[in-house]
């Protein structure tokens, strides 16, 4: 009985105290989640009612020529920045798991890009993407090649955002490989000494079989970054040259927000969820494993 | 011995060829921001202009309002900061530590929630922004981030390991559930708030696409933003737009000097949530 009034007066108080989330999470996720869908069903400038089409939109996308061009370049984005990035990541770490002098003043410096904000990133590269006077460039000169007009060639415009996202990324893979090394025990290493394994034997029978699990979250989590690409895009290339950038999140900004075609820019939002959703259960399951419930 | 030394010279020369192109941008910025503009545009490129510019650094709010950005992002970053640290630990609380029905169920369901992208929601949320008339207004960056779901998740790790003795004491003495967090919990999470404290300041300081969607004016835009813009009116004034990319990381840059170590914490955490 008495048990029963406690869990009541509990049950009363968590309503009370989780007001604000309960709120914030009907209005702003919930609610537009939901909505969401129901849009990429109709025709809908803002301005004029609402139009009901069905599964118009989404049958347009898979004639639509940049659409199809953006999914290509978010793939393309995708592996380009994905495996390089982890392996450099996971190297860095190595490397910086070493007990010399001066450790941390190498971990921040790695680390330095990922707290920068994607905008000032972006500000900078440009202006080292400089075909003329930009710093790149003129370190290529030196060691003889001549540089390409990176930003404003169709050619080169995709590989230098995946450049400039490895580049940021680095330092935060860096710091999950580097948490899941120090959990690896040193007697794995000593044992592997005894038998007389050099350097590589270690990295390859100890380093890379230990940190599977981490690989996999960092995989995960780095596919569906880059699924969501946009801030570089929007600001060194606006998309271009010739589309050679356009990704999926940019494509959706533009049919929303320069040409107000609301129902159409929702369906490639749920394209864009569709594609995440996979890789977000996935690392879902991972992570319940962490969380004690 | 020899062996040992030679892989450790290897070893400091591959990390030092690494942190140099990890800092070269950084330096190139900060470099740029004090050449004039003649010899930002001279070749070979050099480290340091004949004079340094410091006048570029006053020219940044010649022709924007730079200083309201830099004023609208701290309001922005700060409220958020404050309320969902609160909102958060609430709900961490709740989840740790009281006993309601389904309540693990709906964590979980409340915990998947983290995964669905900022895009997918955007249309409808800027269409709730317009009808709330929020648009062009800086509680529109801020609302949706008063609460958030992975905010409680990390909280509620933390209560979660707060032994129950602590809990029992505020009960004798007839707390009710809110005193006992405030006055048992609360205190005790500065580790855990600090962490958090961080992951919302970094998020919050660097956000770009809603404020892109939400804000019109000049005068009301955050640092980001207006960086964005400026780049569009002084096209090829590098000095100007770098000294303005290095003051919107200033802030950042001196949280990182002090609390390194938060910083990587909070990082490791935010690998569970992107």
């Amino acid at each position: 009985m008495k048990k029963k009034k406690l869990l009541d007066r509990d049950s009363t108080w968590s309503f009370i105290l989780l007001m604000p989330n309960i709120v914030i999470f009907l209005v702003f996720s919930l609610i537009p989640l939901i909505a969401s869908f129901f849009i990429s069903l109709t025709d809908w400038d803002l301005l004029t009612p609402m139009q009901w089409v069905g599964f118009t939109n989404y049958k347009e996308l898979f004639s639509d020529d940049i659409f199809l061009k953006s999914l290509w370049n978010t793939i393309y984005f995708t592996l380009g920045t994905v495996p390089i990035g982890i392996i450099i990541s996971l190297l860095l770490a190595v490397a910086v798991n070493q007990r010399i002098k001066g450790i941390k003043i190498f971990r921040a410096a790695f680390f330095l890009p990922v707290i920068a904000s994607w905008v000032a990133v972006g500000l900078m590269w440009m202006w080292m993407y400089d075909k003329q006077f930009g710093l790149l460039n003129y370190f290529l000169d030196l060691i003889g090649i001549k540089g390409p007009p990176w930003l404003s060639s169709i050619k080169w415009a995709m590989p230098s955002i995946i450049i400039t996202s490895i580049w940021k990324g680095i330092g935060f893979n860096m710091m999950l490989f580097l948490s899941g090394l120090q959990g690896i025990p040193e007697s794995y290493y000593e044992a592997a000494d005894i038998d007389g394994a050099g350097w590589f034997g270690k990295f390859m029978h100890i380093t890379i079989p230990c940190l599977s699990h981490t690989t996999l979250f960092v995989t995960i989590i780095s596919i569906i970054n880059s699924f969501q690409a946009f801030d570089l895009v929007y600001l060194m290339t606006f998309g271009g040259p010739a589309r050679a950038t356009s990704v999926l999140v940019f494509y959706l900004y533009q049919c929303a927000f320069r040409y107000f075609r609301m129902g159409y820019a929702s369906a490639i939002a749920y394209v864009i969820f569709f594609m995440i959703l996979i890789f977000s259960i996935v690392q879902f399951q991972l992570q319940k494993k962490r969380i004690t419930v | 011995m020899k062996k040992k030394n030679l892989s450790k010279a290897v070893l400091y020369i591959v990390l030092s060829i690494g942190a140099l192109i990890m800092i070269a941008p950084f330096i190139w910025m900060i470099s740029t921001s004090l050449k004039s503009i003649d010899e930002v545009f001279t070749y070979p490129p050099t480290l340091f202009g004949k004079t340094i510019r410091w006048d570029n650094y006053a020219r940044v709010s010649d022709r924007y309002p730079f200083g309201h950005w830099f004023i609208n992002s701290t309001i922005v970053t700060t409220v958020v900061l404050v309320c969902q640290l609160f909102t958060s630990s609430l709900a961490g609380f709740v989840f740790a530590r009281l006993k309601f029905r389904y309540r693990d169920v709906i964590f979980l369901v409340y915990l998947a929630t983290m995964m669905i992208p900022v895009h997918v929601t955007i249309i409808p949320v800027f269409i709730i922004m317009r009808e709330l008339g929020l648009i062009d207004k800086l509680p529109s960056l801020i609302l949706t981030e008063v609460a958030t779901a992975f905010g409680t998740f990390l909280m509620r790790q933390f209560y979660m390991t707060i032994p129950d003795s602590l809990e029992d004491a505020a009960k004798i003495d007839g707390c009710n559930p809110f005193g006992t967090f405030w006055r048992i919990f609360l205190p005790l999470s500065k580790p855990a708030l600090a962490t958090l404290g961080i992951f919302i300041f970094m998020g919050m300081w660097n956000d770009f696409i809603r404020p892109l969607i939400f804000i019109n004016s000049v005068e009301n835009m955050t640092l980001t933003l207006g960086l964005a813009n400026m780049k569009g009116m002084y096209a090829t004034d590098w000095p100007v737009m770098m000294a303005g990319a290095f003051i919107s990381m200033i802030p950042i840059l001196i949280v990182f000097l002090f609390a390194q170590d938060f910083f990587v914490k909070s990082i490791t955490l935010t690998g569970l949530k992107e």
